[in-house]
């Protein structure tokens, strides 16, 4: 009765408010935020040089570097492709379009590890993808570049799923207008379309980043794994704790954790921003 | 999910006779278009359809026998059943914290709301390892309770409910996020109803909130279940990798790889990704049904079926 009378900003005739709340809270409590504050916990019982040393040795910047940078890169890829997929889904017709619609989402639903040798058998040297990249003398497997196919993979539903209800919202009667006063379709496009999907592209691409950030299972197979070239944070952590170094791990985890909480922040002040876009 | 609503008709107007040059002002010439579509297919194809018939044929490269060995191997069938047991713990404890979730934001205005929903959607952003790690710190031998358990004699870490946890928390907001949008579209009329009609709270979730949310909440254990089937990054931080014990299906697939045996690896993974093609297809039905119910939720109070 307590959390109905103290949280509850008018009276209901619906019943089971405490009962399902007070679970909610509870199981949110124990599974979530009492095991991430453990993680923050930790870190307290370093010193601030300590903890500092940790989160800045020079294999731990590289493996910063190698992560944000390779899901920045892939991240800007799927903007790019996604927007076309998404523009492509929605606007034309063509054989086998639901088929290639419904399989967008396989990133979402494969597991990480099945994508992870997957990538890492067609781009390794002798695969079918890879043969080919190889007679330019590009090498993708065990590579940071094969890190970034990794990231583009599990990043790209987000691009194309945040734009297709947005795309598909777009009145008919603007581009008629921007048609009817002259402008050519390119112009339509990127005067008038485009500023009405900036919000979302925005948001899938932040999506994207910040999927990328934490994965593990999907890139460890396909980057090799070597120390300041191809190894990223998530590994590092993994590392860090099969050598027993607890505190090293948790004080570099504490350091993805703000970097995602940030990320979460800003995503969810971009999808305030798409809601104003389409005005509501 | 409000963007899912349809866009009002357009007004028809009279339009010059046959309406081709209005087509072309809107639309894009042929070559435009059909290179947009390549373009579109290629890339997909590079990143999304080959490496999902990749797996497959490397599953097959060595011959049916070598397939059904690798996944009739004893190891592999205590993979699969660790794997089926975890997702069958999961699922349903996040099933009925979602439908509690979604009971308390949709249909209840309270404070701290919006705080709550950051709050479900954290799991999403929180790395698959390091879910792993932080119940590492709090169960491992090192970690809040690690004596209390060794003296107990209870094993979390390197065992299966360590396992168990680390999946609830990967997919603890999948169940809660289909239903809210829909129940908060929904509304509170239906119910209140039931209510002043004298139902008891029961009858009135089993009889009238259920039938309305029901493939929502598929949808949801749909891809809670994908997902925890899955898992890779946080089961294998906490599960010790104990072959035939502390297994999972995505694990047992990482031994076999680093052990060079590519088409087991590729066979067990053939496994997962048929799951996932089979998650990708009632997705995409019940997506269409949940749609429906959505927009009939935005039109009128409607006599349950």
């Amino acid at each position: 009765m307590l959390l109905s009378r103290t949280l509850l900003k008018r009276h209901s005739v619906l019943p089971g408010f405490d009962l399902a709340l007070g679970f909610t809270l509870l199981y949110l409590s124990f599974i979530v935020l009492i095991p991430l504050a453990a993680a923050f916990l930790k870190t307290f019982t370093m010193t601030w040089p300590a903890f500092w040393a940790a989160v800045t040795s020079p294999r731990v910047l590289a493996s910063y570097r190698l992560t944000f940078g390779a899901s920045f890169a892939a991240a800007l890829l799927n903007a790019f492709f996604g927007l076309i997929v998404a523009w492509v889904l929605v606007r034309y017709e063509f054989f086998g379009k639901r088929v290639v619609d419904a399989l967008v989402d396989l990133p979402f639903a494969l597991p990480t590890a099945v994508a992870g040798i997957a990538l890492t058998a067609l781009y390794a040297g002798n695969g079918w993808i890879g043969r080919w990249l190889a007679l330019v003398g590009i090498k993708v497997s065990y590579t940071p570049l094969g890190v970034f196919v990794a990231l583009t993979f599990i990043g790209l539903p987000f691009v194309v799923r945040t734009l297709q209800p947005v795309l598909e919202d777009v009145q008919k009667e603007l581009e008629e207008a921007a048609a009817t006063l002259g402008a050519t379709r390119w112009q339509t496009f990127s005067r008038v379309l485009f500023p009405i999907l900036t919000p979302a592209l925005l948001t899938g691409f932040a999506l994207a980043f910040a999927r990328a950030l934490g994965e593990y299972g999907s890139v460890i197979f396909i980057a090799g794994n070597m120390p300041m070239i191809s190894e990223i944070t998530p590994l590092l952590i993994i590392t860090k704790l099969e050598q027993y170094d607890y505190t090293g791990a948790t004080a570099i985890a504490v350091v993805m954790l703000v970097s995602a909480f940030l990320m979460l922040l800003a995503i969810n002040g971009l999808q305030a921003w798409t809601r104003k876009r389409q005005g509501r | 999910m409000s963007t899912l609503t349809p866009t009002a008709g357009t007004v028809p107007l009279p339009r010059p006779a046959p309406g081709r040059s209005m087509q072309a002002a809107t639309t894009e010439p042929a070559w435009v278009r059909r290179s947009l579509i390549a373009v579109a297919l290629i890339f997909l194809s590079l990143f999304l359809f080959v490496p999902l018939v990749a797996v497959f044929a490397e599953a097959f490269k060595k011959g049916i026998d070598v397939y059904v060995s690798a996944i009739t191997d004893p190891d592999a069938a205590s993979a699969i059943r660790l794997t089926l047991l975890a997702a069958g713990i999961s699922v349903p404890l996040n099933l009925v914290f979602g439908v509690a979730a979604a009971w308390s934001i949709a249909k209840f205005d309270f404070h701290g709301k919006n705080l709550l929903l950051t709050l479900i959607d954290l799991p999403f952003s929180v790395s698959p390892v390091i879910v792993g790690l932080i119940y590492v710190l709090i169960f491992g031998l090192q970690g809040w309770f690690g004596e209390w358990l060794r003296d107990h004699d209870l094993k979390i870490i390197f065992a299966m409910p360590g396992i168990v946890l680390a999946t609830i928390f990967v997919t603890f907001p999948f169940v809660a996020r289909e239903l809210i949008p829909l129940m908060q579209a929904q509304g509170q009329e239906q119910e209140e109803a039931a209510r002043v009609l004298g139902a008891s709270g029961w009858q009135m979730f089993w009889r009238v909130t259920l039938p309305n949310i029901k493939w929502a909440l598929l949808y949801g254990v749909i891809l809670c279940n994908a997902r925890a089937m899955g898992e890779f990054g946080a089961v294998s931080v906490v599960s010790g990798h104990i072959r035939g014990q502390t297994n999972t299906m995505p694990l047992h697939i990482e031994i076999l790889y680093n052990e060079y045996q590519f088409a087991a690896a590729f066979a067990v993974a053939s496994l997962l990704a048929g799951l996932a093609l089979v998650t990708l297809v009632l997705k995409y039905i019940v997506e269409r049904r949940v749609r429906h119910q959505i927009r009939s939720a935005g039109d009128t109070v409607e006599a349950p079926a």
